[in-house]
């Protein structure tokens, strides 16, 4: 794990969790964070294609379609999940080259 | 130059260089590996003398070389704080998997039989990759072209001012070079994924 965060819910004393506890707690687990690659001048399409394929493990459509985002928009949310899961996704991107950065789901 | 196919039998990603083109690719790898471990890791910051004495960990701002802010991207761009966290715990393996990566390409042409110093003229080297290094050499394109599309200042759509270079232009030769690479890479795309 990259970053100690909130929102992990105790195991301590389950019985006496406050309802309006619970429920703050269980709104910040559910907030996705997604990981965002941007267009840049240098990769080829063919090879950010591949990478969606290979690391996220997308079908040949699927990632080829993020990866005409990318290309066309400027950027493209590839993945969503936990904050943790969204920093290796990130750094796997950097990894690979890819101009990759997270923010929290809208 | 016919870049790499995969081998129907053995199922090896191959290419055949010139011994101009190995030892070429020699240089950009080898490039990399200085830029990577000789710029400092581990950039001026504003924080406590003692606080940043005490750690080692990693860097924690953007390294100022814009070849190496473009191989690190700050994965925050809105939350300064995570960014240099985020930073610490990841610059370093970045660069030691790249440098990494890059020392496998010039292992890989020397054993193949690229000498230390290229002086035989007619010397052909065929590399023989299987898939594990085959993508690692993929990776490793990448960040030389990262590397010297930075150096250059390509853009998108930019293909007009290159070609409009005169060919004694240094700028035209790199973009000749960067150009190679990219065709290199496409190639190995396109081998990785045929079966």
């Amino acid at each position: 794990m990259l970053v100690c965060h909130d929102g992990v819910v105790s195991a301590a004393s389950p019985v006496e969790v406050e309802p309006t506890t619970f429920s703050d707690e269980f709104t910040q687990m559910a907030t996705p964070w997604v990981t965002i690659v941007w267009n840049d001048p240098v990769n080829l399409m063919s090879y950010v294609s591949y990478v969606f394929q290979k690391y996220f493990g997308y079908e040949k459509k699927k990632a080829e379609k993020l990866m005409l985002e990318v290309h066309e928009d400027g950027k493209s949310v590839v993945s969503t999940g936990s904050r943790e899961e969204m920093e290796r996704d990130v750094q796997a991107m950097h990894e690979y080259g890819l101009w990759a950065t997270m923010d929290k789901s809208e | 130059m016919s870049g790499f196919a995969r081998h129907r039998r053995s199922r090896l990603i191959i290419a055949n260089f010139t011994g101009f083109e190995a030892d070429l690719l020699r240089s950009l790898a080898s490039q990399l590996v200085e830029l990577l471990r000789n710029e400092a890791a581990v950039p001026s910051d504003d924080r406590d003398p003692f606080e940043a004495m005490m750690d080692f960990s990693g860097p924690t701002t953007e390294p100022e070389d814009p070849v190496l802010a473009r191989l690190f991207p700050t994965a925050y761009p809105d939350d300064e704080e995570a960014a240099s966290e985020f930073r610490r715990f990841t610059e370093g393996a970045l660069r030691d998997g790249k440098a990494t990566a890059a020392v496998t390409i010039i292992e890989t042409l020397e054993e193949a039989g690229l000498p230390p110093e290229l002086t035989e003229d007619g010397l052909m080297i065929d590399v023989e990759l299987d898939e594990p290094t085959a993508e690692i050499w993929l990776r490793s394109f990448t960040d030389v072209r990262l590397a010297l599309a930075s150096r250059l200042g390509v853009e998108d759509g930019d293909d007009d001012v290159w070609a409009a270079l005169p060919d004694e232009d240094p700028r035209a030769q790199a973009h000749d070079i960067y150009e190679w690479v990219g065709y290199l890479q496409e190639t190995l795309v396109e081998a990785l994924t045929t079966d």
